[in-house]
């Protein structure tokens, strides 16, 4: 796959992947930009994105890409139906406090919603809280239960029963085990559920 | 907006710049104002910087707040001390890259600063307007500018760029001629006036008004009001910058004086500063002409003029791409009016970005030299350009 100048995260990759060309994208907390850029670049897409740091917006915007500094839970609400194909929430999931209402309001204004997230039911978890004792602190959540932004304990199988009670249908889903800082991974056919570091997960409408 | 142009510049410049001047509305084809009446000739002032490109298509009109002028950069003459006023952000290699760009800045109706206003000559009379001179609005200038893109062959701006006054003239542009205008950039501005904004402005108003040399706008042959002139300069500089900026910048520091006098004379540095600004104000603002730029900023509404009170039906008239800029300290147009705009732009399907720049310097922080502005608006026209220009 054509790679552009800086490397990009592993699970950005797959989500590039499966976005057609020439669609309409929305990247919740886009960072700095580094997969709006790519999928511009390389997908010929019309993106935008939404984050909340205004030195990210400022790189974000010299680089020439649309992106509104705010929060994301407010700016769903701005847009009309229908306005984007594909809505990226990409490793954000966790720190949502409404996760219901923003799935939703992604499946509003896009017709389809990329939803990733540490799964927490990685054997490397299962086993830090069992031996122990501890709340877990993994190289994908780094953090100590008083400080962690992240505010929900997410895993594969709690997605996928999610959708079936919010509502959405699961399109297509991958698991990885990859460090979110490290560019290298790889995809998890076998046990995922307690392999991998991460989900992925392609949703729309019922 | 104030004054911050330091002596001799940084870095590159323009060098040394004309004032044109552009006529239009020659009687019998006066200019039907918003208010019924009629105006003409007008005359414009205005500058340019760069070369316009044979496809005439890297032109970006740069449009002024309250108390500005056409004279955005560069300097008039090799004597000239002060470069224009924001001569930080426009200029070779610049955030607005004169290299690139063919930028155009243009005076506005009812300003004095060689455009037609109260304080010229009515040509009926033969003396000057005064209170004759017709009420304008943001719409009227606008119109007026116009007819001077067209003067100039230009058929479509890449961008126009404005902040306060300036920014409403911006949305004013995106909503009239919409074709025209690939990309706008409101900074610091708001799409109508608050209650608060359009009470310092009368305040200032009252200021004048109250001035006995003030004469109902009829002092041109006599003293002025400079004394009203320069009490409203004081009040709307107070409301350019914010508690921040004048605690880091006066504090309750004399003026050297170590303790009170007890007396009214000027003893804060914070209260002499002003009086300064005030005096200096006066040698180069016309009363009469801050009366009817004022009362065009009061005036504009976006919503209620363009789009049946619907903000959001107002900018899906709109074609450009915009970027939005407040600052984090401007209590004069604050953040949560640039995010109303971005709100809007965003329901009515049109492009937006939005980053609100931290700064202390309140409402004036888009005049101060600031390098993530300049790389911000950069990036953005480098953009436009590539999309549009290539």
């Amino acid at each position: 796959m054509k790679m552009p100048g800086k490397m990009m995260r592993f699970d950005l990759h797959l989500i590039a992947s499966w976005i057609k060309p020439g669609t309409r994208v929305l990247d919740l907390g886009c960072g700095e930009g580094s997969l709006l850029e790519y999928l511009i670049q390389n997908k010929n897409v019309k993106g935008s994105g939404i984050e909340q740091n205004e030195s990210r917006v400022a790189k974000c915007i010299e680089k020439g890409l649309s992106v509104i500094q705010g929060d994301i839970n407010q700016e769903v609400e701005d847009y009309p139906d229908n306005s984007f194909d594909y809505v990226i929430l990409s490793q954000t999931l966790q720190q949502v406090y409404a996760p219901d209402d923003l799935i939703r309001s992604m499946l509003h204004i896009g017709k389809m919603g990329i939803v990733s997230f540490p799964n927490f039911s990685h054997w490397r978890v299962r086993m830090h809280l069992l031996v122990t004792g501890y709340a877990p602190v993994t190289k994908q959540l780094p953090y100590q239960w008083f400080d962690t932004p992240n505010i929900r304990v997410i895993t594969l199988k709690d997605f996928r029963k999610f959708a079936r009670e919010v509502g959405y249908r699961i399109l297509k889903e991958v698991a990885i085990d990859s460090q979110s800082v490290n560019k290298e991974g790889n995809i998890v056919r076998v046990l995922p559920d307690i392999r991998a570091t991460y989900g992925i997960f392609l949703i729309g409408k019922e | 907006m104030s004054e911050y142009t330091q002596k001799g510049s940084q870095g590159n410049s323009v060098g040394i710049v004309d004032k044109k001047l552009h006529t239009t509305a020659e009687p019998p084809g006066e200019m039907v104002l918003e208010c019924g009446r009629k105006l003409g000739p007008i005359t414009l002032a205005y500058e340019t910087y760069g070369t316009l490109n044979a496809e005439k298509s890297n032109a970006i009109l740069i449009l002024h707040a309250l108390s500005g002028d056409a004279h955005v950069a560069g300097f008039h003459s090799k004597e000239d001390e002060k470069p224009g006023w924001w001569d930080s952000m426009v200029g070779p290699g610049k955030g607005i890259d004169t290299d690139r760009y063919f930028v155009i800045c243009s005076n506005i109706i009812g300003s004095c600063m060689g455009s037609t206003g109260p304080c010229t000559i009515n040509p009926k009379t033969v003396t000057p307007y005064g209170l004759e001179f017709p009420v304008v609005t943001i719409g009227d200038m606008v119109r007026a500018q116009k007819t001077l893109i067209d003067a100039l062959g230009i058929k479509r701006l890449l961008a126009v760029i404005g902040g306060s006054v300036g920014g409403m003239q911006v949305l004013e542009w995106c909503v009239r001629y919409p074709d025209m205008v690939a990309a706008a950039i409101p900074l610091a501005t708001t799409t109508r006036h608050s209650a608060l904004a359009i009470a310092f402005n009368e305040v200032a108003r009252q200021a004048i008004m109250a001035d006995p040399n003030w004469n109902n706008g009829d002092y041109y042959y006599g003293d002025r009001p400079e004394t009203g002139l320069a009490v409203a300069r004081m009040i709307g500089h107070v409301t350019y910058l914010s508690d921040e900026s004048m605690r880091l910048k006066f504090g309750r520091r004399l003026q050297d004086k170590s303790d009170f006098s007890f007396n009214f004379s000027p003893e804060f540095q914070v209260e002499s500063y002003l009086r300064y600004q005030g005096k200096r104000f006066v040698e180069r603002f016309d009363a009469n002409a801050f009366l009817y730029i004022t009362k065009a900023a009061d005036y504009f509404d976006l919503a209620e003029q363009h789009g049946n009170g619907s903000t959001i039906e107002a900018f899906s008239k709109m074609m450009a791409r915009f970027l939005v800029i407040s600052f984090t300290s401007d209590w004069l147009y604050p953040t949560y009016q640039s995010r109303e705009m971005v709100r809007a732009i965003k329901k009515a399907g049109r492009d937006a970005s939005f980053c609100e720049i931290e700064a202390e310097w309140g409402h004036d922080a888009f005049l101060i030299p600031n390098p993530r502005l300049s790389s911000i608006l950069g990036g953005f026209l480098d953009r436009v350009f590539n999309e549009n220009a290539r």
